[in-house]
């Protein structure tokens, strides 16, 4: 049985803040969830598809976000407890749905965690998501911990039924990839089928009926305000007159400081965990008793704007800061050294900071970028397309993926990107605004969540747009989820469709479809050069499974090669980056063990030294 | 109860997450708190995978720099990176084995020298234990085992609130049935390992 699904209430458990947030789901009786992956919110998706395989919650990876909560929120209208996790980014991707089933609401619990990633270990901005609260008028909460990370996921059910409105859970990555022992709950038994009740004067939401439902928003706002205002969630600790208010992780950094410094007894601390609306009252009367204010939070200064707007109602002057000169910036990650220092500055505590290494004459430590892997077949579409694309005075959009990293010198094969998706918006914009053949970049997976609409755009518009659809039958990046492609009897799963992309991009209507196979490298060049020449709208499939997923399926089965003496040194194989390569003693050598024998470098070698391993073996 | 911040650095693969979850499964069954936190992006495609162990009374699941009271490498120059992490009692705990990186691969960087390295972090910290984890992973069986080999030397030195009976007791019943065995002796040549050092 899947660890999550125990029925110990008690039992302590080691879990990731992602399995916390999951088993806090179970816990609630959650019966839909939905999700497209992203880090880091993907162990959660995780967890509910395994759990799902072994029960009756029902999951699914959804296309995309805006699909994954279009989902989710009609179970939710159907009575169902619903769930849909997705990164930070992704939420803008589902902004649209999201805004409007505001004023909609839901009949069964729903819902919406949403990961932010501050510092952006693994995502292309650090927006900070609390004010999709504001703009939306639902209500935000924020764990502080692992183990209230499970618990706010019921919390949050709690609330979303009783406002009938969805509630957003927001993270940040030291929440989701954090590790702790967490005290397991009692599983409320799970309603898995819902009823779906005709009311098109609530649910249909045409201009009449949307003016009436934006009143009862507002009234719901109103409602969940006096729910935050009394919600456990928003603690306090101490009564000293240095107020510090803070949230979400910043909380644990904020406790360990005061106790490191040896000063509870001069503060007090405000840990705001329902965050919008945000509890005023509460906050005035924090204030009442604070000679000076200091606000600890990740990202843009949501509560600090918030508690100097509820200081000005209440003509209470205490000086109130947080983000600034000195202080803490929007940027990045916080840690405990910093917040630690920066409390000591602000309130004047004398502070001695802990004195690192010195590091300054130490070797310079050589750079471990992350790589494409060895065999990795979108090194070898790369490598087809440059040499297709020789004397073309082109531009490469990129989209998101493992194929990102193809930015990286020597392939330098991506020259701009947005989101999810943008290869193919932008690569019309750039094809009509410089009168050039542009070439794009997408995965599968980014493919089916948001390239389509930019490829019909192209077609429609007639840019003249080549887009590289790089096709390994999976959503690699992101740790191997499926997508509507893939193939999924691969994992013993039945029961679900699978879209040929081929059929897709010639129902579409696309002038010019060709496919490669990547490893055939002059082909490819071949086919590609072809795509390229055609003026408007071209579409190339490059297909070939992720390696790495290959090998977890035990479907690879390459032998690896070897450089022989025939090797004259010009060094083109190394043109293609494949960690494979290493050099010794001058010579250019392959690493066996990770050799995967895709032999796109033996097909570039000028003198053909480049020779199946076994060979080697057969002819001494 | 004191608090001991463990750091673990390591490159994709090396089994970096496995031997803190070993931990913290050890600190589970030991009673004594812990938090633990991981950043491992992009780790199948070659990268760094870093995760901090915190035992005691903290909040905080990561470490700021010159905080960690013990830094644990997998890898030589990953344990030379994460050295702005050490403070001058850290105890550093590294294999010595290199994996290289692929710019040094591909002639772009150059790999520090293992003896300069050594009486660098000698110099600089409270106390160096270095060896090829490696080799005696490959002793005990697997490649694969260089994780719990070091795990044994780190419960040698006595740095973190846990003993041998803990973290062995969650070997046998968290690890792989497959490779519990070469775990175990994994962990035991390395905790004898530092013993010698």
């Amino acid at each position: 049985m899947h660890k999550l699904l125990t029925d110990r209430a008690g039992e302590k458990m080691l879990l990731l803040g992602n399995e916390a947030i999951a088993r806090g789901a179970i816990e609630a009786g959650v019966a839909f969830t939905s999700t497209y992956p992203g880090t880091p919110s993907s162990e959660v998706s995780l967890s509910f598809f395994q759990m799902s395989q072994e029960s009756d919650l029902y999951f699914e990876y959804s296309t995309n976000e805006k699909v994954a909560l279009e989902v989710a929120a009609a179970a939710a209208n159907c009575g169902l407890r619903s769930m849909a996790v997705m990164k930070h980014v992704g939420l803008n991707v589902a902004a649209d749905p999201l805004m409007t089933l505001a004023y909609v609401g839901v009949k069964g619990g729903m819902v919406v965690l949403t990961a932010d990633d501050p510092f952006m270990f693994s995502s292309q901005n650090e927006q900070d998501n609390r004010y999709y609260g504001k703009l939306s008028g639902l209500s935000v909460i924020e764990p502080s911990s692992v183990q209230e990370a499970k618990e706010l996921v019921f919390y949050a059910f709690e609330v979303s039924e009783q406002l009938q409105e969805p509630v957003i859970l927001r993270t940040t990555t030291r929440i989701n990839h954090s590790t702790a022992v967490v005290t397991l709950g009692p599983i409320r038994p799970r309603v898995v089928k819902g009823e779906f009740k005709k009311d098109p004067l609530n649910l249909v939401t045409v201009p009449a009926v949307s003016r009436k439902l934006h009143v009862k928003l507002l009234k719901n706002i109103e409602k969940a305000r006096t729910i935050s205002e009394t919600s456990p969630l928003n603690i306090l600790e101490g009564d000293g007159a240095w107020g510090i208010v803070c949230n979400g992780i910043s909380h644990a950094y904020v406790k360990d400081a005061v106790k490191d410094l040896d000063i509870s007894r001069k503060v007090r601390i405000l840990r705001i965990g329902f965050s919008h609306p945000m509890p005023g009252s509460w906050i005035k009367q924090f204030l009442k008793g604070c000679q000076k204010v200091l606000v600890v939070e990740e990202g843009e200064p949501y509560m600090e704007e918030a508690v100097k707007a509820f200081a000005q109602e209440d003509g209470n002057c205490v000086k109130i800061r947080g983000k600034g000169e000195g202080l803490f910036s929007p940027l990045y990650e916080f840690d405990p050294g910093m917040v630690r220092e920066r409390i000591a500055k602000y309130f004047g505590i004398p502070y001695q900071k802990p004195v690192s290494v010195d590091v300054s004459d130490a070797p310079e430590v050589p750079d471990r970028p992350p790589t494409l892997c060895a065999g990795c077949s979108h090194r070898a579409t790369y490598y087809a397309v440059k040499k297709a694309a020789e004397g073309i005075k082109t531009i490469y959009p990129t989209d998101i993926g493992c194929y990102t990293l193809g930015v990286l010198p020597p392939l330098s094969m991506a020259d701009f990107l947005l989101c999810m998706g943008s290869s193919t918006g932008t690569g019309g914009g750039f094809s009509k605004a410089t009168d050039r053949k542009v070439i794009s970049f997408i995965g599968d997976s980014t493919f089916f969540h948001s390239g389509i609409p930019g490829l019909i755009n192209a077609i429609f518009n007639n840019h003249n747009l080549t887009l590289v659809i790089l096709n390994n039958g999976i959503t690699a990046m992101t740790g191997h989820q499926p997508h509507p492609g893939a193939d999924m009897s691969l994992l013993n799963l039945s029961g679900y469709g699978r879209l040929d992309i081929e059929n897709v991009v010639k129902g579409l209507g696309v002038p010019f479809v060709t496919k490669i196979k990547p490893y055939k490298v002059n082909k490819s060049i071949e086919a590609i050069r072809e795509a390229v020449r055609f003026k408007g709208v071209s579409v190339v499939i490059s297909e070939e499974m992720c390696v790495l997923y290959a090998k977890s399926l035990g479907l690879a089965k390459g032998k690896p090669f070897r450089v022989t003496e025939k090797c004259k040194n010009h060094r083109d194989c190394l043109t293609i980056a494949c960690p494979a390569f290493f050099i010794w003693e001058g010579k250019v050598n392959i690493d066996p063990t990770l050799c995967t024998g895709c032999a796109v470098c033996a097909q570039i070698c000028p003198e053909n030294a480049i020779m199946p391993l076994k060979a080697k073996k057969n002819s001494a | 109860m004191d608090t001991t911040r463990v750091i673990i650095v390591a490159v994709g693969g090396q089994g970096n997450l496995l031997a803190s979850k070993v931990l913290g499964e050890a600190a589970l069954l030991a009673n004594i708190p812990i938090h633990m936190s991981e950043i491992h992006g992009m780790a199948q495609r070659g990268g760094v995978v870093e995760s901090t162990v915190i035992f005691g009374e903290a909040d905080s699941a990561i470490i700021s720099d010159g905080e960690a009271d013990v830094l644990m490498g997998f890898e030589p120059s990953e344990t030379l990176r994460a050295l702005n992490k050490c403070n001058a009692k850290t105890l550093v705990i590294t294999n010595l084995s290199p994996l290289m990186p692929f710019t040094v691969n591909i002639g772009k960087g150059v790999y520090p020298n293992l003896k300069l390295l050594q009486d660098l972090i000698r110099k600089k910290t409270g106390k160096l234990i270095a060896f090829n984890a490696t080799n005696i992973a490959k002793e005990a069986g697997s490649i694969m085992a260089v994780n719990m080999v070091l795990l044994g030397a780190l419960i040698q030195t006595s740095t973190v609130p846990l003993t041998a009976d803990h973290v062995k007791t969650i070997i046998r019943s968290k690890t792989k049935k497959a490779f519990s065995d070469i775990n175990l002796k994994a962990f035991e040549l390395g905790f004898s390992a530092a013993a010698r050092i």
